[in-house]
């Protein structure tokens, strides 16, 4: 990758708009906006991964993070807000300054990663053309990630779907399926407790 | 500069999760901040798909050739022993790592159902207190505390 | 003339279906694409890319978009929300139970080869994903419906009544 190949260039595009994107994330007071660019921060970094022959991962990017996460947030924004209020100035300059000396800290770190495109950093040399081979005689089905996915590291996806499953559960309890978590109101005999509660309370 | 050329990816995924973590630090609206949260989240990924390609690899899906048994094409194979043998001699085909795709395509699926789950604490923040700004909230925390305290 | 008065009417009427007559036919036509799309990349999963995740994210968008056009309560009564919670423990208890039917077959966890142990092309693996991936694909189609179900009939965004009015508890 020393030189500038089609790919590379590509590669620099796409990363400029995701940085672009980024920082425009950061700035903007819309929320409408903020939400939009987040989905279209997810749809870029999918053409990113097609360009980086990482197919499975741009599907789900593309239907996942481009689409279900920006519905989510969209419904979340109708309920709440539709503007970010202002942080002044002066608040912002200790988050920057963290912010900078961890990117510093990455970036000291920068030179022990692989090599971009390496075959033979330890990343690529070992586990995953042991998958690789081994999917060829013992599974045999084409796709590799699948068969990664489902059966080499099956404690894992089924570690994931129960995370799913959960964070499922969670929505049910926090906001109910019907949208009344949380207000429901017991009604003993006919009394409404929560009446004379509130009346206490205020 | 070949250096630049060989991190050139991770330097940008490094300023990439920075600028998603100032807006999870910086902002005090808490759906900015679980996008800010998402956009970091994001950046991770595109670091570790940047680690998984292969120069001149190939998307990890095998051709039917290579398969041993699948479909027909199985004509050498008894042992499994044997084939796998064959088929490591013979590959030229390089595929890009498949296991930090694997590791990076459940990640995504919970990454949105864990951001289901804070948009849901922020919708009923919301309901309780009327404000989804952190300053305003903690204000009310005070108010209510001191309220407390002198009833 | 005659369709400037249908266009006063319709006004008139408010939100009335022929303004979202295009729509709905499009929508029509395309939510079986969707869901038949979703199923394809499902079945597919093991040939190309795709497999349970995607596959349930598709799935559930064709409900989700059957709900933005239709109404969300029209939506419930295609896939009513009793459903869902029974959809997603079941996909996990497929997940798990195809781990259980392994070991009651004699391997370990997981280890599908003992859905076909003699086989030569590793059909007890194919059987063994199958398997495992419907039980990804109920579970993640029912969550995120359950997610959007959530969000979309919680309501508009009422103040409470005794939340805090600031500025004006701030002056007293």
């Amino acid at each position: 990758m020393s030189s500038l190949t089609p790919a590379f260039i590509l590669d620099i595009g796409l990363l400029a708009m995701l940085v672009m994107v980024a920082i425009a994330v950061v700035r903007l007071r819309s929320l409408f906006a903020i939400v939009m660019l987040q989905g279209v921060y997810s749809l870029i970094s999918a053409a990113w991964f097609v360009s980086l022959d990482a197919v499975d991962v741009a599907f789900t990017e593309a239907a996942v993070g481009a689409g279900i996460s920006t519905v989510l947030m969209l419904g979340a924004m109708l309920l709440t807000e539709r503007e970010v209020k202002p942080v002044p100035m002066r608040r912002q300059w200790a988050p920057l300054f963290i912010v900078v000396v961890t990117g510093m800290a990455m970036f000291y770190a920068l030179g022990d990663m692989p090599m971009f495109g390496d075959a033979n950093s330890i990343a690529n040399a070992t586990l995953g053309v042991e998958y690789v081979e081994a999917t060829k005689s013992q599974i045999i089905i084409p796709n590799v990630v699948s068969a990664v996915l489902a059966s080499y590291r099956g404690y894992d996806t089924f570690g994931e779907t129960v995370v799913i499953f959960v964070a499922g559960l969670g929505i049910v309890l926090l906001l109910g399926l019907n949208g009344n978590a949380g207000r429901w109101r017991a009604k003993p005999n006919g009394q409404d407790i929560s009446q004379i509660d509130e009346q206490d309370i205020s | 500069m070949t250096m630049v050329f060989e991190h050139f990816n991770f330097a940008v995924v490094i300023v990439l999760m920075m600028t998603g973590l100032f807006a999870v630090f910086a902002s005090h609206n808490m759906i900015k901040k679980l996008v800010g949260l998402s956009v970091f989240q994001t950046s991770v990924f595109l670091l570790y798909i940047s680690i998984s390609k292969v120069t001149g690899g190939r998307p990890p899906v095998l051709s039917k050739k290579e398969l041993h048994g699948y479909g027909g094409y199985d004509k050498a194979g008894d042992g499994a022993d044997a084939a796998y043998k064959t088929v490591s001699e013979t590959a030229e085909i390089i595929y890009s790592n498949p296991l930090p795709h694997v590791l990076i395509l459940t990640a995504i699926v919970v990454g949105v159902a864990t951001l289901a789950i804070g948009l849901a604490l922020v919708v009923r923040t919301r309901e309780e207190y009327g404000s989804i700004e952190e300053d305003e909230i903690d204000a009310y925390n005070y108010q209510d505390n001191l309220e407390g305290a002198s009833r | 003339m005659k369709r400037a008065r249908k266009r006063a009417r319709a006004n008139k009427m408010g939100r009335s279906e022929n303004q979202h007559i295009i729509l709905r036919v499009v929508a029509k036509l395309l939510i079986p694409l969707i869901a038949v799309y979703g199923l394809y990349v499902h079945f597919h999963g093991d040939y190309g890319p795709g497999g349970g995740f995607q596959a349930g994210v598709i799935f559930a968008s064709s409900i989700i978009l059957y709900a933005l056009i239709f109404g969300l309560d029209e939506a419930k009564r295609v896939v009513p929300p009793s459903w869902i919670r029974v959809i997603m423990t079941l996909g996990g208890l497929v997940f798990g139970g195809t781990g259980v039917a392994t070991w009651l077959l004699g391997g370990e966890y997981l280890n599908y080869t003992m859905f076909a142990p003699d086989s030569t092309h590793a059909a007890g693996q194919h059987w063994g994903i199958f398997a495992v991936e419907i039980g990804v694909l109920l579970t993640v189609t029912s969550v995120i419906l359950a997610i959007f179900y959530a969000f979309g009939s919680r309501g508009g965004s009422r103040r409470p009544n005794n939340a805090p009015n600031l500025s004006d508890e701030d002056k007293s």
